[in-house]
């Protein structure tokens, strides 16, 4: 199964990463033969095989339902590239 | 650890000091939180000397996908030529300064070999425990149901000391193990009476140098005088491991990546008159290298609807099979020994222009990683180049103890006293 030029344009899409035309063309190659590479797991015989979920067995925990954490508004927006009045800035979304 | 200066991988995030894991998306990210795993060794005492560059999200074998240069390795060959040398990947950076005597350790972290090659490379020893011994919070998340933190050092039992200070239950991490943390350190131990060793025969592969299968033979030896009994066992489906690795790690990176939107932050970058989509879309094109962007677009395609069951479940069920493989092999035997990796240091540039050769380095250290199992590098002897190589062992879930215990045995035996000549 070959990946073409215009899925690649739809898993960048996708992905949210802007591509050149350029860098779409070495990449399709590129991930052809990762993928191709990949593909020889087909030979492997999965019939009744159930996915792998826990690498360890562990069961999920249940904390307490109260508040643990909170209270840390300018930790949070610290490292934002852009922080007005307390929120989260960002360019206009609404046209 | 009181006072013992350490090196930290750039993938833990410390507070107040630059934590970028290696990409530019992080250039200026300053955490205002610690990992538990610093955290952890800051209160057994230690300090931190530095931090440490390392492949990018750590998506490398060589620390050549850094978006701040690669590591040179302190290692040169002794063909009186300067090449410069990989120090492995993606924990580069703190294979070179431990071998190089800049920290006595390091922390690192193995998704796929990240602790383990670079240890072998440089002639260090490193130890990947069980998958939930370390918390993985506070640690910038690669592919999260095999990252796991662990230490990097000159001897086995520096290792052990430091991944008890590691170590321990972490309720903020979800798949943390609810267990108290061995005393491995005084549980060292380098007699194997009654211990039986496995030699896969599927790690015997072709085109891997004939100095590597040597030292392969020689840790047998080691091993079988340090009273261990040796067993040929099998491990049918090794050889699908690394493709299986390959869709299961990008997967989940891609998923993880998906915080990077130029929002919250790191890097923005917004086009002319760009809207929120084309931020989201400029930021993750500068921001990302291009080994980063190769894997999130394989996770992207291989969870995208229409091929989701065909790559993703497959190579789950796979997992599953290659985790049967341990199980059933550790039915004969008690802990295995492997080459670390097929091949000594390679030289920078070396395999930059083909992904493919680089993922093939991780073939040995890739099963134990999907499996969640123990491992461990332990320096060996040197090649005819006069580099590092590394005996890997593998141990059950949770025997933390065997592995050291055996590193142990091969380190007195192996009596690598070797260190790069100084020219830095």
């Amino acid at each position: 199964m070959s990946i073409t030029n215009e899925q690649v344009r739809h898993i960048a899409r996708l992905a949210r990463i802007a591509m050149s035309d350029d860098e779409l063309e070495q990449l399709v190659p590129e991930l052809n033969n990762i993928l191709g590479w990949v593909e020889q797991l087909g030979e492997v015989n999965t019939d009744g095989v159930e996915p792998l979920t826990a690498v360890i067995p562990n069961t999920l925990r249940l904390r307490e339902d109260k508040v643990t954490d909170g209270d840390c508004r300018d930790d949070v927006l610290a490292n934002a590239p852009a922080a007005e009045h307390g929120f989260f800035a960002v360019p206009k979304v609404i046209e | 650890m009181a006072g013992i200066p350490l090196g930290i991988k750039d993938l833990f995030a410390t507070r107040g000091v630059n934590t970028t894991a290696g990409s530019r998306i992080l250039k200026d990210f300053k955490p205002r939180y610690e990992s538990t795993v610093t955290a952890n060794l800051r209160k057994a005492g230690a300090g931190m000397l530095g931090k440490l560059n390392m492949d990018e999200f750590a998506m490398g074998s060589s620390n050549e996908t850094s978006a701040y240069g690669p590591v040179i390795s302190p290692w040169r060959r002794n063909d009186g030529g300067n090449a410069a040398l990989a120090p492995g990947g993606s924990s580069g950076g703190s294979s070179a300064a431990v071998a190089a005597g800049i920290a006595p350790a390091a922390t690192g972290t193995d998704t796929g070999g990240s602790i383990r090659q670079p240890a072998a490379f440089t002639g260090i020893c490193g130890i990947k425990p069980t998958y939930g011994r370390c918390s993985r919070w506070g640690i910038v998340s690669f592919a999260s149901s095999l990252d796991q933190a662990g230490p990097m050092a000159r001897t086995v039992r520096d290792c052990a000391i430091m991944l008890e200070a590691m170590a321990g239950f972490d309720p903020k991490d979800s798949t943390s193990l609810d267990l108290s943390v061995p005393k491995w350190e005084t549980g060292l131990s380098s007699d194997l009476k009654g211990k039986r060793v496995g030699i896969p025969k599927e790690y015997r592969i072709d085109g891997v140098p004939a100095d590597i299968g040597a030292l392969w033979d020689r840790g047998i030896e080691w091993l079988r005088d340090a009273g261990a009994e040796i067993v040929e066992i099998s491990l049918p489906h090794t050889k699908y491991a690394l493709p299986t690795y390959y869709i299961i790690a990008p997967a989940e990176a891609s998923s993880n990546l998906a915080r990077y939107d130029g929002v919250r932050y790191g890097l923005r970058e917004v086009p002319d008159g760009g809207n929120l989509d084309a931020m989201y879309a400029a930021t993750r094109a500068a921001g990302f290298g291009a080994e980063v962007r190769r894997r999130i677009m394989i996770g992207t395609y291989v969870l995208s609807a229409g091929f989701y069951d065909a790559y993703f479940t497959k190579a789950q069920k796979v997992r599953t099979l290659i985790k049967q493989d341990f199980e059933k092999a550790f039915e004969q035997c008690d802990l295995i020994l492997t080459p670390t990796a097929p091949s000594a240091a390679f030289g920078l540039g070396d395999k930059t222009a083909d992904p493919l050769s680089m993922y093939l380095n991780d073939v040995f250290a890739v099963p134990a990683s999907l499996a969640g199992l123990p491992a461990m590098s332990v320096p060996g002897g040197l090649d005819e180049q006069g580099l590092p190589l590394g005996l890997h062992l593998i141990g059950r879930e949770l025997d933390e103890q065997g592995v050291l215990n055996a590193g142990l045995a091969i380190e007195e035996r192996a009596g690598f006293t070797a260190k790069p000549a100084r020219w830095w």
